[in-house]
């Protein structure tokens, strides 16, 4: 196994049997679901949405390359200087060469996932600059040193008295556990912080390629404050959140505040077409668009999964994931978690590390049927896993399998097994619950139930 | 009619009274059953494993001995889906994809089997018992079957049905992934079992055994009080 796969069974089996950890996440969730529900029940036909929100994915996605140039020019034309990278390294030195040259030292920065994608942070802070996360639930996870637990909802794992905690420990303020309290205090801290800041980093939502604008969605101010701020602004995007027209946001922003947090609209909505232009009186003096690939061409390449490159990011599919809920999101060991992550990550960052996610599925399809943009979740991870056994294949389970065919097709092997299983089956009960249990990851918490006295097919034949 | 059986390994070695009931419903309702004596399995563990080179060893069986069926009824919501919606993808490309394609139209769960091709809804039964119904997650989502066994157990006499809140939600069996990831397989059928039990009623009904042996399987350990069954097993009840 590899050391994500082993690292992702550890957490799992501890995190699976942690039930306050099961009950946070339920808690948590089981309101999403109601307000997510209003939230789709307000469309006219949320169907006919989600098909429209495929079919212009769709278009975006199979015409990247001329919505991309479109795109670029436009950010151009308006003194936006944009940078192509293809992988991380280069985004990480991109961004680290514009602030560099800005003579930058103190960088906010607003929720972005390829940043975390491209571990901007980590890179930022050894060459010496001060980063600070603006999102509430960012600024927290980064107070405790962690990744971001949810794509949408990054300290969703922590109760107020976790928070309380860390605040206390690293910015000595926390006069209670009250969310409300614990807000301002951020508030304070980040206030000075957007004053002192230099520069200011921002993840999109959805690029727009008819009018060169960039879409960031928030329900903070955060962003607004990150951009409009800093001297600089620098926007790291992934090139698969092209969409070809500004009218597509009358669909694409409802729907992904529905689904990511049960909002009818996110609470600030903003579109940035480039730097401060001559007399206009605020914005940045400076306007980078970073488009980062980092394999997303590798998906695009690939018919059979090139949807999962219409995702939005809503996190709907880590919220209804039964997985997700009992395993958490820092168990994925991956930037982006629940099925979506478990379906592109592997062809992110190899298949043969991160196989194992493809595997930790009981193939339920929630996910499939939860999707917005309608990306075939489930089935991308049975051909993952056909993918992966393809190309390194685990002896042992073929072997299993290879022998298992002529058991299965031949009546005479059949019932000679039904016979050699009930015999076991007298012998099990020795061993049952044992590590020397040949069927201990079954019953080490459950049944089995018996071999009958008479199966269908001896039935069967009593009969004819 | 002529109705083709297609009794998956498990409910032949572990629960041969579903196959027995579905035998006598449509026996009753005047067709001719046969039940192919060849194939056990229909190759859904290889496939969902990812080996489908051995899942086709064992799946190939199965399209010959069913070809020229008129109608094939799965006793498995799961082995139905892969029958009907897996075996496409698994023999495309291969000579064996028309045949594939032939017979997917023609294979039902045997829930939407009664309802949907037969239009039978009441079948006579009578079950004085309060039952909380499990969807399967492959019978729910890849063949759409969420109406068909509630319209039926809607007709059982003296039946009371309490949906669950996680009525929807995957039992945590998953096949080979109960085996791969135990201890996942194990809190998601917690959270089902619990689901199940705040209804307090006495039978969780499903159209899928294999998620039955899962939820079953936990609530013996746990000595929980309520019990599972097929529906098959409740509709020739009287």
């Amino acid at each position: 196994m590899s050391a994500p796969a082993v690292q992702f069974k550890q957490d799992a089996t501890r995190l699976s049997a942690d039930l306050r950890h099961r009950r946070i996440i339920q808690t948590a969730m089981g309101k999403y679901e109601t307000v997510r529900d209003q939230r789709k029940a307000a469309f006219q036909n949320w169907e006919e949405a989600r098909q429209l929100a495929a079919i212009t994915k769709w278009e975006a996605i199979n015409h990247l390359d001329a919505y991309l140039e479109q795109l670029v020019s436009k950010l151009e034309s308006r003194g936006t200087k944009v940078h192509w990278a293809t992988t991380a390294r280069q985004a990480r030195d991109t961004i680290l060469g514009v602030l560099r040259a800005a003579k930058a030292r103190v960088i906010v920065k607003s929720k972005a996932m390829t940043a975390e994608e491209i571990h901007l942070n980590q890179a930022l802070e050894q060459a010496g600059f001060e980063v600070v996360e603006s999102d509430l639930g960012e600024f927290i996870v980064q107070l405790r040193e962690e990744p971001p637990y949810h794509i949408v909802f990054p300290a969703m794992h922590l109760t107020r008295d976790e928070i309380k905690e860390v605040f206390d420990r690293k910015l000595g303020d926390a006069p209670s556990n009250d969310p409300e309290q614990l807000t301002m205090v951020a508030r304070r801290v980040l206030r000075e912080k957007y004053l002192q800041a230099d520069a200011g980093i921002t993840g999109a939502n959805f690029a727009i390629a008819e009018t060169g604008m960039i879409s960031i969605t928030e329900n903070e101010g955060n962003a607004r404050l990150t951009s409009a701020l800093p001297r600089v602004m620098i926007t790291l995007i992934g090139i698969e959140k092209v969409l070809p027209r500004l009218e597509d946001l009358a669909l694409f922003l409802p729907m992904l505040a529905a689904m990511g947090t049960g909002q009818t609209v996110t609470c600030y909505n903003t579109l940035y077409g480039g730097p401060r232009q001559p007399g206009e009186p605020d914005g940045p003096e400076e306007y980078h668009v970073v488009l980062l690939d980092n394999h997303r061409t590798s998906l695009l390449a690939d018919p059979e999964q090139r949807d999962s490159l219409h995702c939005i990011r809503c996190g709907a599919c880590l919220n209804v994931c039964p997985i997700f809920r009992n395993v958490g999101g820092h168990t994925y060991g991956t930037t982006y978690c629940g099925p979506i992550g478990a379906v592109i990550t592997p062809n992110l960052r190899g298949l043969n590390e991160w196989q194992h996610l493809s595997y930790a599925s009981s193939l339920c399809g929630a996910c499939t049927e939860t999707c917005p943009v309608k990306i075939d979740l489930h089935h991308h991870l049975l051909q993952n896993r056909r993918n992966g056994s393809r190309q390194k294949p685990s002896w042992w389970q073929k072997l299993a399998f290879k022998m298992f065919a002529p058991i299965a097709t031949k009546p005479t092997l059949w019932s000679l097994v039904t016979k050699l299983g009930r015999f076991g089956q007298k012998l099990h009960g020795l061993v049952k619950g044992s590590y020397l249990d040949p069927a201990y990851a079954w019953t080490r918490t459950r049944e089995l139930p018996p071999i009958a006295r008479q199966t269908f097919k001896e039935w069967w034949r009593t009969r004819s | 009619m002529k109705i083709t059986l297609f009794i998956p390994c498990f409910v032949d070695l572990m629960y041969p009274q579903v196959g027995v009931a579905m035998v006598r419903i449509l026996e009753t309702l005047g067709h001719t059953v046969v039940c192919p004596e060849g194939p056990a399995c229909c190759g859904q563990p290889a496939f969902n494993t990812g080996y489908w080179e051995q899942s086709r060893e064992v799946a190939i069986p199965v399209l010959e001995s069913l070809k020229g069926a008129e109608v094939v009824v799965i006793a498995s919501g799961s082995c139905g889906a892969m029958l009907k919606v897996f075996y496409p993808d698994l023999f495309a490309g291969t000579r064996y994809e028309a045949m594939a394609r032939d017979l997917a139209p023609k294979c039902f769960e045997f829930s939407a089997f009664l309802v949907n091709k037969l239009g039978v809804t009441d079948l006579g039964a009578r079950f004085p018992h309060k039952v909380t119904f499990h969807d399967g997650c492959h019978g729910l989502r890849e063949l759409k079957n969420k109406r068909p066994p509630r319209e039926l157990l809607a007709h059982v006499r003296a039946i009371e049905l309490v949906e669950m809140d996680a009525a929807e939600t995957c039992c945590g069996f998953g096949g080979t992934f109960s085996a791969k990831f135990p201890m996942i397989s194990t809190a998601m059928g917690e959270v089902k079992c619990a689901s199940a039990l705040d209804t307090r009623a006495e039978y969780i009904v499903s159209c899928d055994s294999s998620c039955l042996m899962q939820i079953q399987g936990l609530l013996d350990r746990q000595r929980k009080p309520i019990k599972t069954i097929h529906l098959a097993e409740v509709l020739v009840h009287r």
